[in-house]
């Protein structure tokens, strides 16, 4: 049965599509098949964060709206086979998602998949209330700052209302990804603590993605960090969280003052 | 061998029996009563099938032919009327409801259909199990509202009672907004964004930071606010 999980915030730029792509890689290396499917209709950016915005033919409104078919459309990826994307169209904008277009769509790709990851558009309108409207689970993708943390407060109260589960009577499981996790700034206070975020937001921790410039690196290249450097501390955390997503339980590694630093002096040299 | 028996005159026993009557006492206009009348028995048909009715003319004075016309008038909505009292006589036809004196007054306690109506339940508290999201907003001017969680930063509560936030109260609350002013806040941490009963608020800036964090109730003297820790 095919697992459709929406990647959402609220606030814009605190790594939504990052961890779509991070997360849809990470799954597909264990052996899952897995669309990653951008909702920024009009301000596309999966593709590019994948590598794949040169083979782009047909996107998710010609499918929605019925011009090419659901396999035309699909973009498989060139490093790990059971990956696929279905990209957005930079041309239009979200006026061209309809309800019932987007519930055909992801119908159709819970017949074909293991895993649907729909990477939703910043803000609370139409893109990111219809890539959340068909999904089972969520990630609630959140920086350790206060307008992050709020923002991602407002998406959890949305999807326990505006979801097709949730107008059920069921509930959509949540997890919340705390990325760009600074130690060093946490240890100084100006960031908000892992403990802060999970007291506000009261929902599950899937893993802290420290802040590094692995996953700058790996975007500026075309490639999921879980690809481009399956060592790095960016990407370790985030194959954690995918196997948490499959239901293991693994200790969740709060990243440390040290290795932080590390990667800051690390981050410098490289940039 | 048959018996033949000599039919005998039977003994006419005589036996009283009391009812409650509902009385009547129409008054003028008669049209405007009649609508009463007519109110009465669409919020509870039925009402007055079966109970002995009397009219009661004496706060009104009506000729033969307006009396005749009200009984018949009673009549059409399915009203008997048993009897007459506070007319002459002479003001009544022999095809009228007899004349009555001698009753007195009791109360009569209304039975079934009406109260069937009136028994429903009135809610007045609202529980809440999960956390109250920023940008949510809920109302219930009915009465107390109960959130088994936290109230988040940019959600709002209002309640024509109380508000009870058993978790972190960071957006706003506002109690007792019918003008209520017994109404009260309580939380377990307070970290309110705004407060509010009856009318009178306190932003987070004019909230105590000793306060900040911890157990609270907030309620008015007066028109004043006080918050006081809670323990």
């Amino acid at each position: 049965m095919a697992k459709v999980l929406v990647v959402t915030s609220g606030k814009g730029g605190v790594g939504k599509t990052t961890s779509t792509a991070a997360l849809g890689a990470a799954l597909a290396q264990r052996g899952e098949s897995v669309a990653v499917v951008d909702f920024d209709v009009g301000l596309r950016n999966l593709d590019l964060v994948m590598g794949a915005e040169r083979r782009v033919v047909f996107d998710l409104i010609n499918v929605v709206q019925g011009v090419a078919k659901l396999q035309q459309a699909l973009i498989r990826d060139k490093r790990v086979e059971n990956l696929w994307l279905l990209p957005a169209s930079q041309t239009r904008d979200k006026d061209a998602l309809t309800d019932e277009g987007v519930g055909r769509v992801i119908a159709d790709l819970r017949t074909r998949f293991d895993w649907v990851l729909c990477d939703s558009p910043a803000g609370i309108e139409r893109g990111a209330t219809l890539a959340m409207r068909y999904a089972d689970e969520a990630v609630i993708v959140t920086n350790p700052e206060v307008s992050s943390v709020r923002d991602s407060d407002r998406i959890i109260g949305m999807l326990d209302s505006k979801t097709v589960k949730a107008e059920k009577g069921e509930r959509i499981t949540k997890h919340v990804l705390i990325t760009r996790y600074d130690p060093v700034r946490a240890a100084k206070g100006e960031m908000l603590g892992i403990d802060d975020i999970l007291e506000i937001l009261a929902i599950p921790l899937l893993g802290i993605i420290p802040e590094s410039q692995d996953v700058l690196r790996a975007s500026n290249v075309g490639s999921p960090v879980t690809l481009n450097d399956a060592a790095s501390a960016p990407a370790r955390a985030y194959f954690d969280a995918a196997r948490r997503l499959t239901g293991e339980q693994i200790a969740m590694l709060v990243p440390t003052e040290r290795r932080g630093f590390m990667n800051r002096l690390l981050g410098r040299r490289a940039a | 061998m048959r018996d033949t028996a000599k039919p005998m005159r039977q003994q006419v026993r005589l036996r009283g029996r009391s009812y409650v009557a509902f009385v009547f006492a129409p008054v003028v206009p008669i049209v405007g009563w009649l609508e009463e009348i007519d109110a009465t028995l669409a919020s509870s048909p039925g009402f007055f099938v079966g109970k002995p009715v009397v009219l009661d003319l004496s706060g009104v004075d009506l000729s033969r032919s307006a009396i005749a016309h009200l009984v018949g008038s009673l009549v059409a909505r399915n009203i008997r009327v048993l009897g007459i009292e506070g007319v002459e006589a002479d003001r009544l036809e022999p095809s009228m409801p007899p004349l009555l004196s001698g009753g007195r007054s009791c109360v009569i306690t209304r039975t079934e259909p009406l109260e069937k109506r009136e028994a429903k339940p009135k809610v007045n508290s609202l529980l809440l199990e999960t956390p109250v999201r920023s940008g949510q907003s809920i109302i219930f001017t009915e009465g107390d509202v109960t959130v088994l969680g936290s109230v988040g930063s940019g959600a709002e509560i209002v309640a024509g009672g109380s508000i009870h936030v058993y978790g972190t109260l960071r957006g706003r609350a506002m109690a007792g907004v019918n003008g209520n002013s017994a109404a009260r806040i309580y939380c377990q941490k307070i970290e309110a964004e705004l407060l509010a009963i009856d009318g009178y608020y306190q932003t987070a800036e004019e909230i105590d930071a000793s306060l900040r964090n911890r157990p609270a109730q907030a309620w008015l003297q007066g028109e004043i606010m006080r918050i006081t820790p809670l323990n």
